[in-house]
């Protein structure tokens, strides 16, 4: 199966990427022998398999609903690009 | 000093011979002279190591010391570090400085090991070569034309070339132990969820482990000791009882049985590393172990089971790097979309590129039944595979690698040529076991790995093995030349 280079510019805008004109034929190309390399999983006899969901079988496991951290705000925002008032910065999304 | 390992270096500590902060000048001294050539360290940390050191030299002094106290080690920069940058091999990340340590992190600091720095990777651990670190591409330090292996390959190429003593590194499709056999190192991968995740930057959730690339079995048991047991902040983090590994490294080997997979032999095997592995069987042999064939018949699904699984994980847990709350942001961002495709355009590289794009693709409507679905279908026949066997044999053995150490720049054009390099260890993360790689001879004078693969939770004994084979041979004191 072969992905077009519009399938591609789709595919990165869904993954909210931006990709240089320049590489869309490349990626086209790599994408497309990824996909043609994982097809090979479709020929295998899978009709009575569960799905696994985890390597160890584990439950999931619960906790109590209580808070167990303290307020890091502001440690955490010395790592933001931009912040004002406590809040992180965004391009105006409503006009 | 450098040529010693971990266990030995403890007993120098404890005798009196060295302080750690000598240890410490010692090993910073190596990475000063040596990293130019090798690009293993991303974030030499020396301040903040000479300060743990003589922090352990008095609770030494104190006689309050544990086995690990004062000893150095680096981390893989995947490893959160608070106060220390932590880039994930990322541009992305490449001003991030953590606001808290991984628990890894923080139960060696607690056992007081001292951090002589960040080693470089893979960017976001995807990688077979450390050619995608966006920090450049690591030499090996057996010939320096080819690669350290990926994802840790900044951790092998420190611990190969005695900038540090061991590193931690985690292991996704053979992240640990395809540098340990590229470089001559013990590289150990246990059960997934005996090594808490927390505080480690995730890549593929269901796969990733922690774990360790040391100079032998005793010292993987020595750390992993200190690592390994149930935390709460990983929700998959293993409520089991973690025993004494270093304990059962005493045990011998009569009536041991082995199992050799004899799809781990196919066509894509170099002959001269498919020899050194029959040889290392034989030195069990020698030791009164069993060795019969066994089968996985589902193994040629691995690759194409991972290359679904890691890539759609991925896509999901680097949604995260969004230029909003931390990380790369781009220049003047004209409205929201145009900060998150630009952010994240310019802060990942083509590699991760490549496979966000491709789990994208795996999820999406219409797709999702067809790949991702199937493949969590093949792995759990892989999974079963495995489970058969080991109700026959108590560990399973072949080669880590394909071939020995490839050139910088060989690979880098075909992704599936690089990807089908982890063939033999995508597999056991798959079913979630613990691995470990040990080395196992030379080939043209560079390293080949055996591979070592046991039960479930099982790591005692596979610890054990690999520390019995090392007893019996010395390719694990083979160093490479030009590091003295």
């Amino acid at each position: 199966m072969s992905l077009s280079p519009d399938e591609v510019r789709h595919i990165a805008h869904l993954a909210r990427l931006r990709i240089d004109e320049r590489d869309v034929d490349d990626y086209a190309q790599n994408l497309s022998r990824i996909v043609d390399f994982v097809d090979q999983l479709g020929q295998a006899d899978t009709a009575d398999v569960t799905p696994m969901a985890h390597p160890v079988d584990m439950a999931q496991r619960l906790r109590e609903d209580r808070v167990t951290e303290e307020n890091h705000r502001d440690e955490y925002q010395q790592n933001a690009p931009a912040t004002e008032a406590g809040l992180y910065l965004v391009p105006r999304v409503l006009e | 000093m450098y040529d010693k390992t971990l266990a030995e270096l403890a007993a120098a500590l404890k005798k009196g011979d060295v302080s750690s902060e000598e240890l410490t000048r010692h090993y910073l001294d190596r990475i000063e002279k040596l990293d130019e050539r090798y690009n293993a360290f991303i974030t030499p940390t020396p301040d903040q190591a000479l300060a743990q050191a003589r922090e352990a030299d008095k609770r030494l002094a104190a006689g309050e010391g544990g086995p690990l106290t004062g000893l150095p080690l680096a981390h893989k920069d995947i490893f959160c570090t608070r106060g220390i940058k932590t880039s994930c091999g990322s541009r992305m990340l490449d001003n991030f400085v953590s606001p808290y340590d991984a628990t890894v992190v923080e139960r060696l600091a607690q056992a007081g090991v001292v951090t002589l720095g960040k080693t470089n990777m893979d960017e976001f651990a995807m990688g077979s070569s450390n050619e995608t670190s966006y920090y450049g591409p690591v030499k090996n330090p057996w010939d320096e034309t080819r690669v350290p292996g990926g994802s840790s390959g900044g951790s092998a190429a420190a611990v190969a070339a005695r900038m540090a003593p061991a590193a931690t590194g985690t292991d996704t499709g053979g992240s640990i132990r395809q540098p340990a056999a590229l470089a001559g190192l013990t590289g150990f991968k246990p059960t997934y969820g005996r090594v808490s995740r927390y505080g480690m930057i995730a890549f593929a959730s269901s796969l990733d482990q922690a774990g360790t690339l040391t100079q032998s079995a005793e010292d993987a048991a020595l750390l992993t000791q200190v690592m390994a047991g149930f935390d709460e902040r990983d929700s998959t983090s293993a409520e089991k009882d973690v025993p004494d590994y270093c304990a059962s490294l005493g045990d011998d080997l009569k009536g041991l049985k082995i199992g050799v997979p004899s799809e781990f032999f196919d066509e894509g095997l170099d002959a001269e590393t498919g020899k050194a592995v029959e040889t290392a069987l034989d030195v069990y042999r020698q030791m009164g172990a069993e060795i019969r064939e066994v089968h996985l018949p589902n193994l040629n699904l691995s690759v194409p089971t991972y290359y679904v699984v890691a890539p759609a994980e991925c896509s999901s847990n680097l949604s995260r790097f969004d230029g909003v709350r931390f990380g790369y942001r781009c220049e003047d961002p004209k409205d929201l979309l145009d900060l998150y495709e630009r952010s994240r355009g310019e802060g990942f590289g083509p590699e991760v590129k490549r496979r966000v794009m491709t789990g994208t693709y795996v999820l999406s409507a219409g797709y999702y039944d067809a790949y991702y679905l199937q493949a969590q279908k093949t792995r759990k026949l892989i999974r079963d595979d495995f489970i058969r066997a080991f109700e026959e044999v108590d560990v399973l053995m072949g080669p880590t690698t394909p071939t020995p150490a490839f050139g910088i720049g060989e690979k880098t054009d075909d992704p599936i040529t690089m990807y089908l390099n982890d063939i033999y260890t995508i597999a056991v993360n798959l079913a979630g076991l613990p691995a470990v790689s040990v080395p196992a001879g030379f080939v043209n004078k560079l390293p080949v790995g055996l591979q070592i693969i046991g039960n479930f939770f099982d790591e005692g004994r596979l610890l054990n093995v690999a520390h019995q084979y090392q007893q019996q041979t010395d390719w694990h004191r083979q160093m490479p030349t030009g590091i003295e």
